[in-house]
């Protein structure tokens, strides 16, 4: 199957128990979720995946064009969700993959029977009305950041950092790795994250959602996660006592609870 | 200063006899050196950060260039807060992720945004502090100034992106001029197959070989195949000399030696100087209707034999004989006879193909050679111009890197 190698599916948890599906957002990989998989993994099925771009998704799969925009990424989580058969997951999106998923279920509502959205932001810039956070010029910034820290990255560390995908522990090499993606698939994913507006997309939420904030964010500040709140009807917003963009590296208990008992209400 | 008072104008103390060196001296200096003046005036910006990122302890240099008062720092904000909006994400988005998995990151470009406004390039260098049972407990940072460096790397990212875009351009450029040489289709004589193929040894230059197929006024068919010497932009003058002036003396008087005889006086008169000439086989073909094959009259200047490969599955070179076009004043050519017969395929190739480097040469220099082609042409006889041309071409790949000159092909059958 295409999209086990595509996407370097990994499965972890319970058989038998309901699917949560755990996406990266922009910057590293699947390894993200590292602290929470085990928690999660006692009550339910864990599908981890790298993006196209990132980790050791193949790095054939790669099209500049495709990649250009979130849909498709969302393509390919529908195309995940698919080919492996997975029944009714709740989809839990990091950042840029909130966004992600919140694409996928409105385009195809009934493959999901919930929404968590960790850290979201539908849009990063400021407008008149809207404080996103940042300008376009902190963008260009962003852009610019990754070509400087890039130059030190060179092709001859893409076997290291792509190959071998055999080896699931958490060695030497991974340590290398992570994080260290190829300058321009970082481009375009970074483009794709933070030039994108998705503020519309929201209203059409039809599923179970949950949004996961930290009280102090430096990307998503809790005013962005209130706006999510009030724009997808229904939905709980639950703020946890954690510092920085990445509660599952700086609260994994917190964050595995809040994603533990939203999931046993979806299946009450 | 007197030898008795010797003590160094810089040093931190007296001396007790008043009879130090100068290298004691120093040495004394550094032991005074005080460590806690030597983290607050250090050459570079130190930082502690709590776990979540607020600031616990700041070193005076960082406070200098920030144009921060300590007391608005210190428990009050969180290193990215130092940052520029793209360096906040960045922090968040690979820093710290990568940090939290390493427990150590060094090397990293970030801009500060200091008090007035201003960004200072800087390169950051972060590690874990752990407590004795291993828990993080904070994050140690050192901080160096990077203005100079970062306009350094600018240009040398301008220069590579400038770089790739010319690159591009003459890939673009050499394609487009090693397609103008060569025919844009190739054209078959009635009756008769016809396949050609070129390979450039190299993407960045224009290679030396070319070869036409073209139709004359009675029915007859004029073709050649030849190799430049060099490569590059001013072997592309001498190919397209060459061939133009190869075609259109055979047009004019379709023989073969007198057309190798005008384009030896051309390229003598025009290139004698530079030491420009080339090999090549011209030919005039008759198809033969009614028999179903044809024959062709050819002349050779220092070129590789053609193969005749025929339909009971034998080969045999055709003999020629020629001195190299453009090489001396004078030189003649002559003719000789080919028949084809129906099922025979005759195949022209350039040097490059012979001359390729190979892991299986039996040759003294590790050429594939003239036996190899023969051997090899025998395999796959009898054939036809297109299963032929696609025969050698995949031969053409096994050489690899041993592909080191540009090769051309060009067959031509009877069915």
């Amino acid at each position: 199957m295409r999209v086990w190698d595509r996407n370097n599916v990994r499965l972890a948890g319970r058989a038998e128990g309901p699917t949560v599906v755990l996406a990266h957002g922009f910057g590293c990989d699947q390894h993200m979720w590292r602290h929470v998989v085990s928690e999660i993994g006692q009550w339910a099925r864990v599908v981890l995946f790298d993006h196209v771009g990132s980790g050791k998704a193949d790095p054939a799969a790669w099209d500049a064009d495709r990649y250009a925009s979130l849909d498709g990424y969302a393509d390919d989580v529908l195309s995940i969700c698919r080919d492996l058969d997975l029944q009714q997951p709740i989809f839990v999106g990091h950042s840029v993959s909130s966004s992600i998923g919140v694409l996928a279920a409105n385009r195809e509502p009934d493959r999901f029977s919930g929404l968590v959205l960790v850290t979201p932001s539908p849009c990063y810039i400021d407008d008149e009305t809207y404080r996103g956070g940042f300008t376009r010029d902190d963008i260009d910034d962003l852009l610019e950041s990754l070509d400087s820290n890039y130059l030190g990255w060179s092709s001859s560390m893409a076997p290291l950092i792509m190959g071998n995908p055999e080896r699931p522990e958490l060695g030497e090499e991974l340590t290398a790795s992570f994080c260290r993606t190829d300058p321009a698939m970082a481009q375009v994913f970074a483009r794709a994250t933070f030039l994108s507006d998705n503020r519309a997309d929201l209203a059409a939420v039809s599923v179970p959602t949950l949004i996961l904030q930290c009280a102090q964010d430096a990307i998503a500040p809790p005013e962005v996660g209130a706006f999510v709140h009030a724009q997808i009807a229904g939905s709980q917003l639950v703020t946890l006592d954690a510092t920085g963009h990445c509660p599952q590296l700086s609260a994994p208990e917190a964050t595995a609870a809040a994603i533990t008992s939203f999931v046993r209400a979806a299946y009450r | 200063m007197t030898a008795t008072g010797g003590r160094d104008p810089h040093g931190p103390g007296p001396s007790d006899d008043g009879s130090a060196r100068p290298s004691e001296v120093g040495f004394s200096a550094l032991l005074e050196d005080d460590p806690e003046d030597l983290y607050e005036n250090a050459p570079c910006g130190h930082l502690s950060t709590r776990l979540d990122g607020t600031i616990a302890k700041i070193n005076g240099t960082l406070l200098a260039w920030l144009g921060y008062r300590r007391e608005e720092l210190v428990g009050r904000r969180r290193f990215s807060d130092l940052l520029t909006g793209g360096g906040r994400i960045y922090h968040e988005t690979h820093f710290a992720p990568m940090l939290a998995m390493r427990g150590e990151i060094g090397g990293v470009a970030l801009d500060l945004r200091t008090k007035d406004g201003a960004r200072m390039p800087v390169l950051v260098t972060s590690v874990v502090k752990a407590g004795s049972e291993g828990q993080p407990q904070l994050i140690r940072t050192a901080i160096f100034d990077a203005t100079m460096r970062r306009s350094y790397e600018r240009e040398l990212l301008n220069a590579r992106r400038a770089a790739e875009r010319e690159d591009e351009r003459l890939r673009q450029l050499v394609g487009k001029l090693q397609r103008s040489l060569l025919p844009a289709v190739l054209q078959t004589p009635p009756g008769l197959e016809s396949a050609a193929y070129y390979r450039a040894a190299s993407t960045d230059e224009v290679g030396g070989d070319f070869y036409d197929l073209f139709p004359l006024e009675d029915g007859r068919w004029g073709f050649f195949l030849g190799d430049v010497s060099g490569k590059g932009v001013e072997a592309a003058a001498v190919t397209a000399l060459a061939r133009y002036t190869l075609r259109a003396a055979t047009v004019y008087n379709p023989d073969p030696a007198a057309a190798l005889r005008n384009l030896n006086t051309v390229l003598w008169q025009e290139y004698r100087q530079d030491a420009r000439y080339c090999t090549v086989v011209s030919g005039i073909l008759t198809p033969t209707p009614t028999v179903g094959g044809f024959t062709a009259v050819i002349a050779s200047g220092g070129h590789p034999e053609p193969l005749l490969l025929k339909a009971d599955g034998s080969v045999h070179y055709h003999p020629t004989k020629g001195r190299i076009v453009g090489a001396f004043p004078n030189s003649r050519y002559t003719n000789a006879t080919v028949v084809a017969n129906p099922g025979d395929t005759l195949l022209l190739y350039s040097d490059g193909l012979t001359e390729a480097r190979s892991a299986t040469s039996e040759t003294a220099d590790g050429r594939y050679g003239t036996a190899a082609l023969a051997r090899f042409a025998h395999s796959i006889a009898p054939t036809n111009a297109t299963t032929a041309v696609a025969a050698v071409t995949e031969l053409l790949g096994t050489f690899g890197a041993g592909l080191t000159d540009d090769t051309a092909i060009l067959a031509i059958s009877a069915p």
